[in-house]
Formats: structure tokens, sequence, C-alpha cells
């Protein structure tokens, strides 16, 4: 990895990456949770991935170990497969109950 | 493999191909095709059993020929391999030989019925299983065997399924010949216990060491003369013979007269070695044998079915066999056996004939006077019960008096016993005829004359029911007992028995039992073939014949005794065990998970947020619990 970039990365301190990244996860687990929109659900479900990757990245800088930027590639792919996934999902849902709302697919049950 | 080794294999492969094939092929074959292939095929077995006879060096003791290791574990070792000696090749050509006729037979006898080729197929298939039996090395081999022919006996029993009768008579030979297998299995396992393997041969060796009336060998005998009940009929599991005859008649002349009842006895005499050593199960098996023949022919004597008489006869012969290797005259049981399947055979398929005759039917009172429409069955039956009853010079005469020179011997008792059952034999046998062929016909149907594939096998057993008995004539009429030399071979207790009778103490009882045959035979002659006195219901006849007739209501007895309370047993299981206790578990189960589910079931809203929120909710506290357990 650039120099530059390790050092630039280290000039903030551990503690506010891993805040945060905290406060990324947070946020998209709520937004999961109790938003009621899927374009939302799946935006926050990004969020969650970006957060863990940015976590890892820093990670990476500060203990000098590039393994764990291979998983950050990883996740990437993962995440835009699943987004094709969602996105496909989406539109589907769209079609057949005219809405976005994940609280209209709410057949499954006793 | 050398020729020699060929010819034993094919033995038995032969009618196994023979099922097979014709099994197969049943729907494409007709009956005779399907007949001719099996009488074909059972007729390649006897030849190679000619064959084996003519050239094997049976006076070494016998070999055995091992195919390969059948069951080979730790401790245990049962080699697939066949015996070949004496007594195997004696076994064989008797099977061989009267089943091919009995075969041939049955291609005229089944002609008309739809499913001759599945008949034969089975036939074939009881053969095969026949021939393994009586050429197994070992138990386990006799064993399949065993069961085999016990299968296709049901089988065959049953063949006309459509009746609800003829499948309980089916179901009731199983279960009985189950009851003495469960003997056979258990006596195996003793022996397996006591030696560490099967082998005949390997028992024998070190059965030398062991002293007579060693108590393992007393109850493994007990045990495997349980067994030979059951097969051969025997008191009290006798039962389910006479209710065989529910098969087509050529099955009740091969399986349930010449051969397979007669396995209980080839096994006796299998292990002769061993009954030796027990005086105490030797002497049951002549209890045993002497009551089934005094017992059995007392049954036969009012008997109005043709084919029941010929079966309480079967019982009452094996009973004579039985009499005999309990006096340890081993030679003189097989001489019986194959006299037996000569005279037996031939009077089952002449009954067979007389019911073809007149078009199914069995009651001898409804027939009379066939002697001018059916001559050569006539003739054939004629020569057959001269041969059972013993009359001079035809086989059945040689080997009876045989069997009763040796009871002399052994005790007057069973001596009188034994000529009385003879005398009864007689009788029925008599009474039988003369009903049949004598006097004039009573029944409405017109008597024809079988064809010629039914008639010549008859011809050919007839021959052989005169002449079979210079298979073993005795010293005392200038022959040279062959057939115990030749079975002395296989085993020493074979050829071991031996008649010290003064010649003047033979003469007289041979001719005490011949004035008296004759006798009852006058005697029958006079009730049944002039003026004959039927018999009607058996409910207005007085005591004693009644009892006779109803067959000493030893069916009834078995009903009362065992039926009736295994009945009420599982009445009493399924009313309190089942409804009452079973049931009402099982819907209580259902219930309670019912009920359960009912509550937890509202959980599952459907919203897929609070799913989600269950889920991280979960795995916060599965976190938790983790880090705290650390």
């Amino acid at each position: 990895m650039d120099q530059d970039i390790i050092t630039s990365i280290r000039v903030i301190p551990m503690e506010h990456y891993l805040m945060l990244s905290f406060l990324l996860f947070s946020i998209g687990v709520a937004g999961v949770v109790f938003r009621r929109n899927t374009i939302i659900i799946l935006m926050c479900l990004e969020l969650m991935f970006n957060s863990v990757n940015l976590l890892l990245t820093a990670f990476s800088a500060y203990h000098s170990d590039p393994r764990a930027q291979v998983f950050v590639f990883f996740i990437m792919l993962v995440a835009a497969a699943e987004v094709t996934v969602g996105l496909a999902i989406l539109v589907m849902m769209k079609r057949n109950v005219d809405s976005v709302d994940v609280n209209q697919l709410n057949r499954l049950k006793w | 493999m050398v020729g020699q080794d060929v010819l034993v294999l094919l033995v038995p492969a032969l009618p196994l191909l023979g099922a097979v094939l014709i099994g197969t092929l049943r729907k494409r074959l007709s009956a005779g095709l399907a007949g001719g292939l099996a009488t074909t095929f059972l007729a390649g077995a006897f030849a190679c059993s000619v064959a084996l006879f003519l050239s094997e060096h049976t006076e070494l003791g016998g070999r055995t020929l091992r195919l390969f290791d059948w069951i080979h574990v730790e401790g245990m070792m049962i080699p697939f391999a066949f015996r070949i000696d004496a007594l195997s090749l004696t076994m064989m050509l008797l099977v061989t030989g009267v089943g091919t006729l009995i075969h041939l037979y049955s291609i005229g006898y089944m002609h008309a019925d739809g499913r001759a080729s599945t008949f034969f197929a089975q036939l074939n298939l009881f053969c095969f299983a026949m021939l393994l039996l009586v050429m197994g090395s070992n138990l386990l081999i006799t064993f399949i065997g065993w069961e085999g022919v016990g299968l296709c006996s049901y089988l065959l029993i049953g063949f006309w399924y459509t009746n609800p009768d003829y499948n309980y008579a089916a179901r009731k030979a199983f279960v009985i010949n189950r009851i003495g297998d469960v003997g056979m299995v258990l006596a195996m396992a003793l022996l397996f216990q006591q030696f560490g393997t099967l082998e005949y041969a390997a028992i024998a060796e070190q059965a030398g060491s062991l002293l007579t009336g060693n108590h393992l060998v007393v109850l493994a005998t007990l045990l495997l003369f349980v067994g030979a009940m059951g097969k051969s009929a025997q008191l009290p599991l006798f039962t389910w013979l006479p209710d065989a005859m529910a098969g087509p008649t050529p099955v009740s002349a091969l399986i349930h007269a010449a051969t397979m009842v007669t396995a209980g006895i080839f096994l006796v005499v299998r292990s002769s070695v061993l009954f030796e050593l027990a005086p105490v199960t030797q002497d049951v098996i002549l209890a045993v044998g002497t009551a089934t023949a005094l017992l059995a022919a007392s049954i036969g004597l009012f008997q109005n079915d043709i084919k029941k008489v010929l079966a309480y006869s079967t019982v009452s012969q094996l009973g004579y066999m039985f009499a005999a290797l309990g006096m340890g005259a081993y030679d003189a049981a097989m001489f019986h056996v194959v006299t037996h399947a000569f005279f037996k055979a031939l009077l089952f398929l002449g009954a067979g004939s007389v019911i073809h005759a007149l078009g199914g039917e069995q009651d001898i009172r409804r027939m009379g006077g066939l002697r001018g429409s059916i001559r050569i069955t006539y003739i054939t039956f004629l020569i057959g019960t001269l041969a059972i009853s013993g009359l001079p010079l035809l086989s059945g005469f040689f080997s009876k008096d045989l069997i009763l020179a040796h009871a002399y011997q052994y005790s007057p008792v069973v001596f009188a016993l034994l000529l009385g059952g003879a005398l009864l034999t007689t009788f029925y046998m008599f009474r039988l005829f003369f009903l049949v062929f004598h006097g004039s016909y009573r029944g409405g149907a017109h008597p024809h004359e079988s064809p010629a594939t039914m008639t010549i096998p008859l011809i050919i057993l007839a021959v052989l029911s005169v002449v079979g008995g210079v298979l073993n004539v005795p010293h005392l009429l200038g022959g040279h007992e062959a057939m115990k030399h030749f079975l002395s071979t296989a085993a020493p207790a074979l050829g071991a028995s031996s008649l010290h009778l003064a010649a003047a103490v033979e003469w007289t009882l041979m001719g005490i039992t011949t004035a008296l045959v004759i006798a009852t035979v006058a005697l029958t002659y006079r009730r049944f073939a002039i003026a004959p006195t039927l018999d009607g219901d058996s409910a207005s006849m007085p005591m004693p014949k009644r009892l006779l007739a109803e067959r000493w209501r030893i069916d009834e007895l078995y009903a009362w005794a065992f039926e009736r309370p295994f009945g009420w047993l599982s009445t009493q299981f399924h009313a309190v065990g089942e409804q009452r206790v079973m049931i009402p578990l099982m819907v209580g189960f259902g219930a309670i998970t019912l009920r359960l589910g009912g509550l937890v079931r509202r959980i599952q809203t459907g919203n897929a947020s609070f799913h989600l929120l269950a889920m991280l909710a979960g795995i916060i506290i599965f976190l938790i619990i983790t880090l705290l357990s650390n």
C-alpha cells in the first residue's frame, strides 16, 4: 500500500474510526429495523457493509496487514450481488403489490 | 472344476433355472410348454443324479464340494458346500426321480388351469429347495432348503388362492412349520456353541469324543427333533398335513407325501451321530413315532375324503419311519422313505386321476364302481394299495417288515402297536379302494380315463412300487441288504443296526403279519366291496366311531387350548392396551402439541421489520451470553 495513504490514515486515532464505524453500523441497523421503505432498507444494508469495510481498512493500516483489505473486496463483491437480487425483488414487489412498503408483505404468517 | 463337480452343481441348478425361467416368462408360456420345460429341467437333474450315482466313489464315505465361503467372520466359518455321499445321493435320486414323474403327471392334471405356468415354476422351485436341503454339507444350508420347501409348500397349498379355506390351510401349514423351525434354529445355535461349526462331518468327528447322554447333545437332538416333528407332521404338530390337501393333487403327492415331509427323517439320519449319543431323545422319537402311527391310522379309518385318507395314511407312515429311527434302525427308516415315496406318490397320483375323471369329486361316498371306466388308474391304485398294506414281495412288504422285525427285537409291545397300526392301514386303504373302485357308481359324473401324461407316471410308479423291495432284500430271503450297505458308507450308524432274530422267529413274524393283513383285506372286502356301508354325517355315529371320524377332535382341542386363549389375549390387548392406553396417549400428545402451537404461533406476525428486530434481539442476547460466559 502506498505509504502516504497509510500515514494519512494513521493521522486520525483508531478510536475515531471505531466510533464512526459503530455509528454508521447502528444507523444501518436502525434503518433496516424501523424504516418501512424497502429502498431505504436496502441502502441501510449497504451502510452496514461499508461501516465494516471502513473498520477493516483502518485496522489494515494500523497493523500493516494487507489481508484485511482482501475481505473488503470480497464484501464489495457480495454487496454488489446482494443489491442485484434486492433490487430485483424490489421490482417484483412494486409489480405485485404496487408499493415499496415492506409491511405490505405480511401475508406469510399464522 | 472337473466334470464331476459340474454334475453336482447342475443337480440343484437346473430346477432353479427352470423356476426362474418359467417364473419370468409365465405370462407367455402355455400350460403345456411350461410343464414340458419344468419336466425337462428336472429330468436333466435326475440324469445328473444318476450319472453321479454311477460314478461317485461313495464307498469311501462321500466327499464335500466347496463352492465358496458363505459366512466368514471372526470365529465363524460357514462355507457354501455340498455333501455328496450315499445318503444325499439316495435323496437326490428320490427327489428328482419321483419329482420328474409328478411333473410329467402335472402336465395332464393342470392343463386347464390358467395359472399352470406359475404352478410349474413353484414346483421347480420346490425341487431346488429340497435338493439344497438334502445336499447341504452343513445345517445352515439344509436350513435354507428347509425354509425354501416350507415356502413352496405354503405357496402350493394356497395355489387356488381364491378359496379362503385353502388360504387358511396354507397359513396353518406355515405357522405350524414355524413352531418346528424354532426348535431347529435353537438346535443350530446350541450345536454351534458346542462344536464351533455346523458342518455335519466336523460335528460327527468331534461328537466321537463325547459321552453318551451328554446333556447338551440330548437337548440339541430334542430340539432338532422338534424341527423334524413340524416338517414331518408328527404328533403334536401333525394337524397341518391333512389340511395341506387343499393344494392341487400333484402337490400332495410330491411335497406332502414323497419328499418334503421326509425331510425330518432325513435330518435325523443326517445327524445320526448325535442321536446315537442321546438315548433319551431316541426313546422320545420312538414314542412319538409309534403314537403318531397309531393315532393317524385310527383317524384314517372313517374319513370320506379320498385325499384326507391318504393324508392321514402319510402321517401314519411317517410315524413308522420315526419309530424305526427311535430304535436306531436308520437304514430301515430310509428304506421306508424310499418305498413310501413310490407307493404314496402312486396312490396320490391315482387319487388325482380319480378326481380328474370325476370332474373334481373327492367324496368317496359319491364314487364306486370305477374299475371299469378308468382301468389303468384302477390297476395302478390296486398295486399301490397292496404295496402300502405290505402284501408279500411288494416294496411296502420289505420296508414295513424290516421295521416290524426291529420293533419285535426292541420290545414286543412296540411290535404289537406297530402291527396294529399296519392292520389299521390295511383296513382304511382297502376301504378306500373298494369304495372307490368296486360296487356300483354312486355319483352323477361321466368318468373318463386320464391322458397319457398322467397314466405313464402311474404305470412307472406302479412298477417301482412292485419292485422297490429289491433295493434292500433281507438275508432271510436270499438278499444282501444292498441299500443298508450303500447307506452305511455315509455314516457308521446307518449300518449299525442289526437283527439278531432267529430265522424261525422272522418267518413267524412275517407269517403272522401277512396272515392278519390278508384277513383284514377279506374283512374290508365283505364290508365295503359287495354291499358298501356308507357313513352318514359324523353327528349320527355312535360315540367311539364318531370321535375317530371327527379326528379325535384334535383341531378343536388346539382351537380350545391355543387359539381361544390367544384370541382372548389379543382381544384384551386391543380393548385395553390399544383402545384405553395407546390411543388416548397418542391423541393426548397430539392435543398438547396443538395447544402449545396455538400459544406460540401469535409470534408469527408476518411483519418483516418485527422479524428483523427479533433476529437482532436474538443476536444481541447470544452475544451477551457468549461474552459473559468467557
